[in-house]
Order: C-alpha cells, then structure tokens, then sequence
C-alpha cells in the first residue's frame, strides 16, 4: 500500500481548532465559513492508493482537489490527519525527512508545466537530481533516458519556450519521472492541452503505465479524461470526498445527487441518443421460431437472452437463456408460453443520460423501438464506453 | 491657541544629538573605513588617470561593441563621446567621477541585493524595511551630505556614504519585488522536487528575477551618479565639482560642458547596464 490517507484536512484561516469542532459537528463549509471566517479546503479525507493504481480525484474547481493533492506531499500543511507512504507519516516527519520523500519518492507534474525557463529541456529534466547532489554524468544519462521515455530526446539542447504545450508538458514529465519516484502526482497535468494533444498525452501515460507501473495520483476536472485514465475515481465536492470508486461504479451507481450531476454534465451524454450507440438486434419470430432456435442464437452470439418479434419486426418481448432451455427440456414449442416483456425500451431520441437511468437496473438490455418496432438493442458496456471515450459506439447499422 | 500649548520637541537637537553620539562611538568604525576605503579610492582614480585616454576610450568602446550585441551605435557614440570630455580638458574629472560611481553603486548591490532577499522571504522585514526605503528614498538628497561629513570629513568617502544611503532602494525594492514575482508553480515545482532554501534560491528565484533585479541595478547605478555630483558639495572631486564651481561664478558655459560630461557618462552607464540585461 504506498499511500495511505486519512482524515486529512486543510482548513485555510485562523481558526481551524473553532473549525475543526464544528465540522465534528456536522456544519457545512458555508457554515463554517459564515461562524468562524474559516475555508475549509480538505475534509478528513481518507483514502487508499494501490500500488501501480491510477488513482483519479475528479471536482470542479474550489472543490478541494488541487489542496488535496498539496497535501500530499506537504507543500501546504496540513491541519489535521495523516498520509502515510511505506508506513512513514508524511504529515508529521521533519523537513529533513519529507525532502528526502520528495526526492525519491514523489514527483510532481504540474498543470502550467512548471518549466524552467532559463534552463534547457535535459536542465530542466535533471533538476530533481540536481538537487539531490547526483554527478553531472549520471543524471544527465538518466534525464536522457526519461527525455527518450516521452520521445523526447532529440531535444535536449532546446529551451521550454521553443517547444509547444504537449511538448512542454512531456519535459515535465520526464523531469517526474527522472528521479524515478514511487508515486507521480498530476495535477491537471494535461487540462492546459488543447483536446486533440490532450488525448494523445492521456494515450500517452497509459502506454508508460503499462511499462513503468508507478503509482499515480491524477487531479482533473474532466470526467471524460478522469474515466479514460483512472482505474479508480474519487470524486470530490466542498472539500469532502463524496464517492471512490470504479469508472463504471461512479457511473451505474452515483452515490448522490452531486455525483449524478457530475455524470449527468458529460456533454457528450445529453448530446448522444440512442440510435448513435445501439447495436443490430438479435431476434427470433414470434410465429416461425421455438425455444430451439432462440437458444441456437442466443449461443451463437454468446447472449443471454433475445428480443421477440412479430414477422413485421414488431417487438413482442424477450426470452433468456434460462428459460428457453429449461422450455426445450420440458418440450414446450410456443415462446410465447416462456417470453417475458418488462424489458426496458427506448425511441430513437432517447439521450445516454436517460438510457443510463434505466439501464442499470434492467435485466437486459435495453430494446430501441419506433413505433412498436424494434430497430437495435443497447448494452450497458456501450452506455458507459460512450461516456467515457467520447467516440460514437455505433453498431453494425440498425 | 491649543496648538500653542503644545511645548516645542527639540527634534533637530535630538538628531544633532545623536550624530553627535554616533559620531563618537563609531569613530573606532568610521575612521579606519575614512582611511581605507579613502585611500582605495584615491589610488583607483589615480591609477585609471595614469591610463592612456586612447586606450580607455578603445577598451570601452570594444566592450560597448561587444555588449550591445555587435552593433555599432553605442561603440560609436563611446568613442565620439569620451573624445569630446578629452577635449574639454575633462578628462581627470571623468575618472574620479567613475571611480565614485562604481564604487557607490558596487557597495548599493552588493547590499542592496542580500536585504532584497531577506524582503522577499520574511514579511515581517518587508514591513520593516520598506517604510526606511521610502524614508531613505524621499528625503532630499542633500541632507545626507551633512552626517556623511560628520562620519567621514570631507571627500570622496562620504560621498559614497551618501550616495549608498540614496542610491540603494531601487536594487533593493526590484530585488524583493523580483522574487515574489516568480511564478508559484515555479516556486512549488522546486519545493516538490526535494530543493533546499538555498537551492531554491539560488537555481529557480534569482535566475528568475535576474532581469527585474538588473532593472533595479540600473536604477542604483543612474542614482549614484546623481548622488555622486551632487557629493562635490562635500568636497568630492569629479565633474560635479565643474559644475558646482561654474555655478558659484555663475559661469553658464563651463558648466555645461561638465553637465554634457555627467550626460555622456551617463548614457555609456545606463545603455552598459541594459545590455547586461538583455544579453542571453
């Protein structure tokens, strides 16, 4: 477990023992704001990170994140709790001590990129050995080395102003990772990037990722970038964490309003619709077709159940697997004995937030129909692939 | 009147008092750097007026040359310029000048810049030291002439004294304003990455102050010179004294010809400091 963290807070003002107490009692950051001229910046949060983990923490601005991720590594204090990195607690140790963390242990990538202006692109990259008093030889071979990482290398002579933004940010980079800590922490390391290179570099650290397995703690405001890179997202309002969890876990299962908010402000959720993501219908014929052959295509597909329609491509409803074998078993001949119809259906129109509703209670998947007729089917996995890559899921035409 | 019942304060005889006092106390300080730094500046002037002109006005002029980023305007303006004082027989009083001003502005930094540090880093010395800058700063220039020659007698010695004291605020004031103006994330990305005080300083907030800090060192520099012309009514030697004395004969002539001197050295000091500036 390299970090581990608990009830942190950072309460920005003079009164933090006034606010402290008031938060035990269960205030709001407005109300201690308007009692004691207190901010609260952090609330006792506490979470854990695994090891080779993307961990994302996801607000809006003011949510507290930025300050989280300072807390991390101490440069603002903390007020009250712990973060403990290999069983050290960064919160309380000398400065002696937290320098050395924050020399081997943890980098930092910054949001505007941080160069240094004066200093060449391989300067720049080993200032962080510079520090640690490191032979010019060795760092300026590992700074290479990182430089060569990012795809860098061939511009080691150049200074930061002569390299455009994704290429600034991948001098910030390497100058992380030139140190090779444990932990990288990003703060909306890529928020400062147009979309296009801002994707490229979110490519980009997977591909590392895949490679280097350091632990990584992304600060961002974008669900999308949080949802293509974290394997877990804690999502934070007013200070406070609100939710950690899976991607899809913060999608299906929104722990509150703010939460459902949060996703429901995906742009690309209320501008997608249904027949953008819906897939070609698996059917049988409501008249022609018995359990037999819904089994046979439901195997074939590898599904677990199938759409029922009339010769018109009416929808009539759905069998499952279950069902149509135990009815083969039992030698029953008619669907229409075994074919249920509480399956959700949508029309075309329907946006991805309200697809996103339904269906993740829905025993199947969720039937695209106009006017009566079926015209595709939605899977959850598209649902939550089309919030989160912002590329179009389209079937096979409907 | 109430205003009347308000017995008189004896400031001025307080001060008097305590130039006085500091003049006594310090004399086993002020006397050795009277002697000191009286005779450095005297043999630095003498020596730089046993230097051949011509080959001053070379050196300088290759220096502006190079400086300027081999273009030749300030090299030519050098070489015209140090000609004409030659020619008015003004030579002498052009180095002595120099002499006070580099060394005026020399102590100005190498202070100045150390005080600015200290400004940036502790808010506590900036409310402290800002308000003497400002004191030191606004107060007539003149005044200071008077406890420089109760320190130091006459000469060139309390001319520097006094143009220190006139001349230091700006290098100060751009050093701490230099500073505070790194970016935070600059500030942090150091911090993060393990540096010390020290480190922090000296590889990220001076390298990137150095151009704001240089604006400040001009100033200084222009300062002193103002100072230091203003200082030959304390007997120190120089341009100033041209001027001071044509004034006294209310001779117009002489004395705009040492004013176009002060004017040409001037210039070659201000455009040498920019280009220090701008230079990478």
């Amino acid at each position: 477990m390299p970090i581990k963290v608990e009830n942190l807070s950072k309460i920005f003002g003079k009164k933090t023992k006034e606010a402290t107490k008031l938060l035990d009692e269960g205030y709001s950051k407005e109300e201690v704001l308007e009692k004691t001229g207190c901010t609260v910046g952090v609330n006792r949060a506490t979470f854990e990170v695994e090891e080779g983990e993307v961990f994302v923490i996801m607000g809006l601005s003011g949510s507290g994140k930025s300050t989280l991720l300072r807390l991390l590594n101490r440069l603002i204090e903390p007020t009250e709790g712990s973060v403990e990195i290999d069983g050290q607690n960064l919160a309380t140790m000398n400065k002696e001590d937290l320098r050395e963390i924050r020399r081997t242990k943890m980098s930092m990538v910054f949001q505007k990129f941080a160069l240094f202006p004066f200093r060449t692109v391989l300067d720049n990259a080993e200032f962080g050995l510079e520090v640690q008093g490191i032979e010019k030889e060795e760092r300026t071979q590992k700074a290479k080395e990182a430089l060569d990482l990012v795809g860098l290398g061939g511009y080691v002579n150049q200074y930061p102003s002569q390299l455009s933004g994704g290429m600034q940010q991948r001098v910030g980079l390497a100058r992380a990772l030139t140190n090779d800590p444990e932990v990288l922490l990003m703060d909306e390391a890529f928020s400062a990037l147009d979309p296009l290179i801002r994707k490229d570099m979110q490519d980009e650290l997977l591909d590392l990722q895949e490679t280097m397995k350091k632990t990584i703690i992304f600060i961002t405001h974008d669900l999308d970038e949080a949802l293509r890179i974290g394997d877990r997202i804690a999502l934070m309002k007013d200070g406070s964490i609100v939710q950690i969890g899976t991607p899809e876990e913060i999608l299906i299962n929104p722990a509150n309003d703010y939460v459902e908010k949060f996703v429901e402000d995906v742009d690309r959720s209320k501008v997608l619709t249904a027949d953008k993501i819906m897939k070609r219908p698996e059917t049988v014929d409501y008249d022609k077709h018995g359990p037999r052959v819904a089994l046979e295509r439901m195997r074939e597909q590898g599904l677990s159940s199938i759409f029922v329609t009339d010769r018109s491509r009416n929808l009539k409803g759905y069998v499952t697997a279950e069902d149509a074998r135990k009815a083969r078993e039992e030698g029953v001949s008619q669907l229409s004995s075994i074919m249920k119809d509480d399956m959700p259906t949508v029309d075309l129109e329907t946006s991805i937030q309200d697809i996103f509703n339904i269906i993740h209670d829905a025993p199947v998947p969720v039937a695209v129909t106009e006017d009566g007729k079926l015209r595709g089917v939605i899977v959850r996995g598209a649902v939550i692939a089309a919030l989160a890559d912002g590329n179009e899921v389209n079937g096979d035409g409907a | 009147m109430v205003l009347d019942n308000i017995p008189y304060i004896p400031v001025a005889d307080g001060i008097d008092w305590t130039v006085d006092k500091i003049t006594d106390w310090f004399s086993w300080l002020f006397d050795p750097i009277k002697d000191g730094f009286g005779w450095l500046l005297d043999n630095s002037a003498d020596y730089l007026s046993m230097v051949p002109p011509i080959v001053i006005i070379i050196l300088v002029a290759i220096l502006a040359f190079l400086l300027s980023g081999k273009k030749f305007g300030l090299a030519a303006f050098t070489i015209v310029g140090l000609i004409f004082v030659h020619n008015q027989g003004l030579w002498e009083e052009l180095m002595f000048t120099f002499t006070l001003v580099f060394y005026a502005s020399l102590i100005s930094v190498l202070v100045g810049i150390p005080v600015g540090i200290l400004m940036s880093k502790s808010k506590l010395a900036e409310n402290i030291i800002t308000p003497v800058l400002d004191f030191m700063q606004t107060m007539p220039a003149f005044v200071y002439l008077i406890p420089a020659v109760a320190f130091f007698g006459i000469g060139m010695v309390p001319g520097v004294f006094a143009s220190f004291i006139f001349a230091t605020p700006p290098v100060v004031r751009f050093t701490n304003l230099g500073i505070r103006q790194v970016s935070k994330e600059l500030v942090e990305a150091s911090d993060a990455f393990g540096a010390t005080g020290n480190q922090k300083l000296f590889k990220v907030e001076l390298p990137m102050a150095r151009r704001t800090i240089m604006a400040g060192v001009n100033q200084t520099v222009m300062l002193s010179l103002s100072m230091v012309v203003i200082a030959s009514m304390i007997g120190a030697p120089g341009l100033g004294r041209e001027v001071l004395s044509a004034l006294q004969r209310a001779d117009a002539g002489p004395g705009f010809v040492a004013g176009f001197g002060i004017v040409i050295l001037a210039i070659i000091i201000d455009r040498f400091t920019q280009n220090l500036n701008k230079e990478k």
